[in-house]
């Protein structure tokens, strides 16, 4: 399973023809946050009239274009999107989202890492922005994890392709607070000495585009996490333990 | 616990702080019975390594006793007397099962700092930087060793401190370092720096069936070391010049090997060297290196160059087209410490080496501010400072 697969299975739902482009028609700006939008909007406009201050009509006026469509620009660019029924469908809509991946080797077995990884209850003991998660059935899971800047974001998805030895991949269900998709790969490696693991995982971030970039530069991204993660995945699989210099348990990172 | 702590440029200090104790499962806490001062904590004295902050135990030569250990350490007892290699390596990973142990991939936890600098992380060092691990040294009453089960080796009654004391780094470093030259029978091999890695490295050289060895310093009395325990001729660069020196005894053919023991803070009368020192002092550079440049200029054509003196990150007016056009070999790197252990352990045991030798200096810990600093200036002549806690 690619991860183009997973985009195109998205771009078949209804709610995808709309907002996978950002086209200026498209609403994405919630009902309540449109009142606002026209009440606030009508009152800056009439006090920049009154004071005869074109900035005061232009932000008035601009509030006003915003509740009236339901479209912002500011959120578009900022990849923001409020209105409602948005999340009404599975995985990260094509043309969205970030996409991490990180590849690395890890001198054990690809089924015994996969038998490690399959079993998803293990994932937060290696994974620090993972809080937990809980299997709900054989298939579908429900996910909590920390995310950048301090958020909690909870999220349920299923595995849609399982094969031992090789490959997990999975995608978050409709209603989920994170649109998220996402595969593991477990290569032989080709010195013929352990795995060679491929990590893919896309995400529409919370925020936008532009403040998982901002939380990336300062070292608080999820790329940023899935490299410290994996290499913890890795110092366990290989060596049992996490490397630490701390001098006492308490110190312990 | 009395520890002897790094607190900036020339400024150690001997200071009280918390002990150690067992954090991992695979850890070992060791305490200190004898530990020394090496050449490269001498880089970190004069500030020339990044990343090191105040308050850092140095020291990476060490022994000591076996005091604690972790649930994971099945091959070690408490009592055990063992000298620590200074890369920390864990054993499982590529490189530790390919016998490359400094190249662990597991043992540094601030990776992603070195990886930024080198692209990929080498092994975690004791009392070494914290883009290299930011481990607690040895120069302590007691150490925190982690990966215990696969680093210390234990050391049989009959031999003193002194004479094992030097597996922990400078003896394997030597060793590595002539047998990155690829020896054959009868070869020449000159090694540039007569301080303990270039003592260790000659007599490698000769073991591993060098014909001649010859040492390059200043220092006479490091030049009388050897030519008496290694059977070295020696050069002093104060002297004559060194490569019209090397050409005339091989015939102008220059030597089969050539061993940088030097490293990045090379002492020169050339004119190069006096670039590095103006560009160091006008703090553009970090790294002087004469004799990099010296050893590739002398080392004769399709020879080995090895050089296990240690340099920080970007060397100036490095001659790659020299070594091109003369179809060098380059070898470096830190030592596989745990690779040579138990052959050199053998070496000491069955008396072809007694490396106590070049101990100069025995000190209380206490002193150890003194003592970098009766190092760094070579008074006294002195080669070798070990510490007592």
């Amino acid at each position: 399973m690619s991860m183009s697969m997973l985009t195109d299975k998205s771009i078949t739902h209804p709610q995808q023809k709309s907002s996978s482009s950002s086209c200026c028609n498209t609403e994405n700006v919630s009902r309540k946050e449109q009142w606002a939008s026209l009440i606030g909007g009508g009152a800056v406009f009439l006090y920049g009239l009154r004071r005869g201050s074109w900035l005061g009509m232009l932000t008035g006026g601009s509030l006003l274009y915003r509740g009236w469509t339901g479209h912002c620009m500011v959120y578009d660019q900022l990849g923001i999107n409020t209105k409602e029924g948005h999340f009404d469908r599975p995985g990260v809509r094509a043309q969205h989202g970030r996409r991490v991946n990180w590849t690395l080797h890890i001198n054990r077995d690809p089924q015994e890492l996969y038998d490690f990884w399959r079993e998803l209850s293990n994932l937060p003991n290696v994974m620090s922005h993972l809080v937990s998660v809980q299997s709900i059935d054989k298939e579908r899971s429900r996910w909590t994890a920390r995310g950048p800047m301090g958020q909690t974001l909870e999220w349920e998805a299923e595995i849609i392709t399982d094969k031992p030895g090789e490959v997990i991949a999975w995608q978050s269900l409709p209603g989920s607070q994170v649109d998220t998709a996402g595969s593991v790969h477990f290569r032989k490696s080709a010195t013929g000495q352990g795995t060679d693991l491929e990590v893919t995982l896309k995400y529409d971030p919370p925020g936008g585009n532009m403040v998982a970039q901002i939380a990336h530069l300062v070292g608080q991204g999820l790329e940023d996490d899935l490299q410290e993660d994996l290499r913890r995945f890795k110092q366990i699989c290989e060596s049992g333990e996490i490397a630490t210099n701390a001098q006492r348990p308490a110190m312990k990172a | 616990m009395k520890a002897v702590t790094w607190h900036g440029k020339e400024d150690v200090r001997v200071e009280n702080v918390p002990d150690p104790e067992i954090v991992n499962p695979r850890d070992a806490i060791v305490k200190i019975s004898l530990t020394a001062i090496c050449g490269s904590d001498l880089h970190l004295y004069v500030n020339r390594i990044p990343t090191m902050e105040s308050g850092d135990i140095l020291g990476h030569e060490f022994m000591g006793e076996v005091v604690a250990l972790g649930s994971e350490v099945k091959n070690l007892s408490i009592g055990d007397r063992v000298v620590v290699p200074f890369t920390i390596s864990c054993g499982g990973c590529y490189y530790c099962k390919n016998d490359l142990y400094s190249l662990c991939d597991n043992s540094n936890p601030n990776a992603a700092m070195a990886e930024k600098i080198y692209g990929h992380s080498p092994s975690g060092l004791f009392g070494y930087s914290h883009m290299l691990g930011g481990y607690a040294g040895g120069q302590a009453e007691y150490v925190r060793v982690p990966f215990a089960d696969v680093g210390p080796i234990k050391v049989p009654d009959g031999l003193s401190d002194e004479q094992v004391l030097f597996l922990s780094d400078i003896f394997p470093t030597g060793y590595m370092a002539a047998e990155n030259c690829g020896i054959k029978e009868g070869d020449t091999v000159a090694v540039w720096g007569c301080g303990p890695v270039g003592q260790f490295a000659m007599w490698s050289a000769r073991k591993l069936g060098a014909g001649r060895v010859i040492g390059i310093d200043r220092f006479p009395e490091r030049l009388r070391l050897a030519k008496e325990y290694t059977g070295a001729t020696t050069i002093n660069y104060e002297e004559v010049d060194v490569f019209e020196t090397l050409q005339e005894m091989t015939s102008g053919r220059g030597p089969d090997a050539c061993i940088d023991a030097v490293g990045s803070e090379a002492h020169g009368l050339t004119l190069d060297a006096w670039y590095d020192l103006a560009k160091e002092k006008m703090m553009l550079s970090t790294d002087r290196g004469h004799v990099a440049r010296q050893v590739i200029h002398s080392c004769r054509k399709g020879g080995t160059v090895s050089i296990p003196g240690v340099y920080g990150a970007f060397l100036d007016k490095f001659p790659l087209g020299v070594a091109f056009a003369k179809a060098l070999q380059l070898r470096m790197g830190q030592t596989h410490v745990h690779r040579y252990l138990p052959m050199l352990l053998d070496y000491i045991r069955e008396g072809e080496l007694d490396p106590s030798y070049l101990i100069t200096h025995r000190m209380p810990i206490e002193r150890a501010p003194e003592m970098y600093r009766t190092f760094m200036e070579k008074e006294d002549d002195c080669i070798k400072v070990v510490l007592k806690p």
